[in-house]
């Protein structure tokens, strides 16, 4: 198998992804945690193609907005795509109703082409405003963000362990993914491949554990006892103040066109 | 395995969100502080076990591997898998915001079954019968992860039969990686550090 098939094309690069300074960087995120949420509420719940399309529309202003590279965004939507291509491609042939057109016999019915347009333009609006609103953050501000969410300190704690380790952990994988190929190890269908990276996954979850004892050993040993401290004091500013003034009134026009 | 948004139904969004939550705030209480890095090191390996792809004739397969994280770690296993599934989601655009209750329920409740299910069996005094319930683990977890899949496809509409069915016979492939590189991972752990699944503990309770 060729080298460029073992990634998928969406490795964790952690903080270190490349990501220029936008508009959308100054709001504070909080209000982007918030924000999205309350507009994949709008998007999800709403059955009105009008909304839907200015919702896609929002979508992608929003990633404009952000400045959000490219390639890296069509590819990340595209990878979106690839796990509802069945359902979308099935759907018109599954649902019955009105024959539009057939294929091979089988007929398309309208309503079903019409289901699965409505799930392409829900799953490309909350994608896009998502990769726009809080895919532009770092993981770690998400982290304190979340936590002056209310989040519980737990799981938001956790969530800043697995951001740290996913950098230690990747690193490690491929460590040994070369130290494997430098001794002729080729991923093939066999029992072999699969023993061998069973093996691999083994260890690396020792590896990582046995780090991850003796960073707890060492954060103890300077007096960890479960609370992280939040330097990162957020307050709302006058960019906050003037995206909240355009985004609400448009989130309670989407949802009062519903209604229409 | 992961669904889009806008593809299910409310009310198995709603089900789906509640039994997250429950699921978490159980998982929550039985992780201590002490516990926390390692849950977040199996969080991090589900994440870089989706990209690790293996051929399996002409295309790939991806690991998923929630069964070895339920063996490992039990009800924490829901707190892992949906922060797992949150950071995906954000940063890289997998599934959605609002089914991530459904996807985390489909992927760490099979992970929790497991945990009861094989625990014992990994336990045991020989390898063999170790690696069997292994594999049983790694192969059963994707089965009713599936299932699930399939389930809140169904419910959420008729017209998703054919599509929850195909989901079925696509992952069949899976099952069978998934349980043999379970197998082997769970061998391997067993000798070099038991605890880690556990397998100390259990011996003691029996």
């Amino acid at each position: 198998m060729p080298q460029f098939l073992e990634h998928s094309g969406t490795s964790w690069k952690g903080q270190k992804v490349k990501h220029d300074l936008s508009v959308i960087d100054k709001l504070d995120p909080r209000l982007r945690v918030i924000m999205v949420t309350l507009f994949a509420f709008v998007t999800v719940l709403s059955e009105n193609f009008f909304v839907l399309g200015v919702g896609v529309l929002v979508g992608l202003l929003l990633a404009l907005l952000a400045q959000l590279n490219l390639k890296r965004t069509l590819r990340r939507v595209i990878a979106m795509d690839m796990f509802m291509i069945f359902l979308v491609i099935l759907l018109p042939f599954t649902t019955p109703g009105e024959a539009l057109f057939t294929v091979a016999g089988v007929s398309a019915s309208k309503a079903g082409l019409l289901h699965a347009l409505m799930i392409l333009l829900k799953a490309h609006a909350v994608v896009l405003s998502l990769l726009a609103l809080v895919g532009t953050l770092s993981a770690t501000t998400l982290g304190h963000a979340l936590a002056h969410l209310r989040v519980p300190d737990k799981l938001v704690h956790l969530l800043l362990f697995t951001v740290r380790y996913l950098d230690v952990i990747g690193q490690e994988y491929k460590r040994m993914r070369r130290a494997m190929q430098a001794r002729a190890f080729v991923l093939r269908t066999d029992m072999h491949t699969w023993r061998s990276i069973g093996y691999l996954i083994g260890m690396l979850l020792v590896h990582s554990v046995e780090r991850s004892e003796r960073i707890m050993d060492a954060m103890k040993c300077r007096g960890y006892k479960g609370r992280f401290y939040l330097f990162d004091d957020m307050a709302l500013g006058a960019d906050d103040y003037r995206f909240m003034a355009l985004f609400i009134p448009l989130l309670c026009i989407l949802v009062g066109l519903n209604f229409l | 395995m992961h669904i889009v948004d806008g593809a299910l139904a409310v009310p198995v969004l709603a089900v789906g969100a509640a039994l997250t939550v429950a699921g978490v705030a159980i998982g929550l209480k039985k992780m201590d502080y002490d516990h926390l890095p390692q849950v977040g090191v199996l969080s991090a390996v589900f994440f870089i076990a989706s990209y690790i792809h293996l051929p399996i004739g002409f295309s790939s397969v991806h690991l998923i591997l929630n069964g070895l994280i339920g063996l490992a770690l039990g009800w924490a296993a829901f707190p892992a898998l949906l922060v797992a599934l949150f950071l995906q989601a954000v940063f890289f655009g997998f599934g959605g915001f609002l089914v991530l209750g459904v996807n985390t329920v489909n992927i760490a409740l099979p992970a929790v079954m497991v945990y009861y299910l094989c625990g014992m069996g990994i336990s045991s005094s020989s390898p063999k019968v170790a690696a069997i319930w292994g594999a049983i683990g790694g192969a059963g977890s994707i089965v009713i992860t599936t299932v699930l899949v399939a389930f809140s496809l169904m419910l959420s509409g008729e017209a998703f039969l054919l599509a929850a069915k195909i989901t079925f016979v696509a992952h069949i492939p899976v099952m069978i990686v998934e349980g043999f590189v379970t197998a082997a991972a769970v061998l391997l752990i067993r000798k070099v550090k038991p605890e880690f699944l556990n397998i100390k503990e259990r011996c003691d309770a029996v």
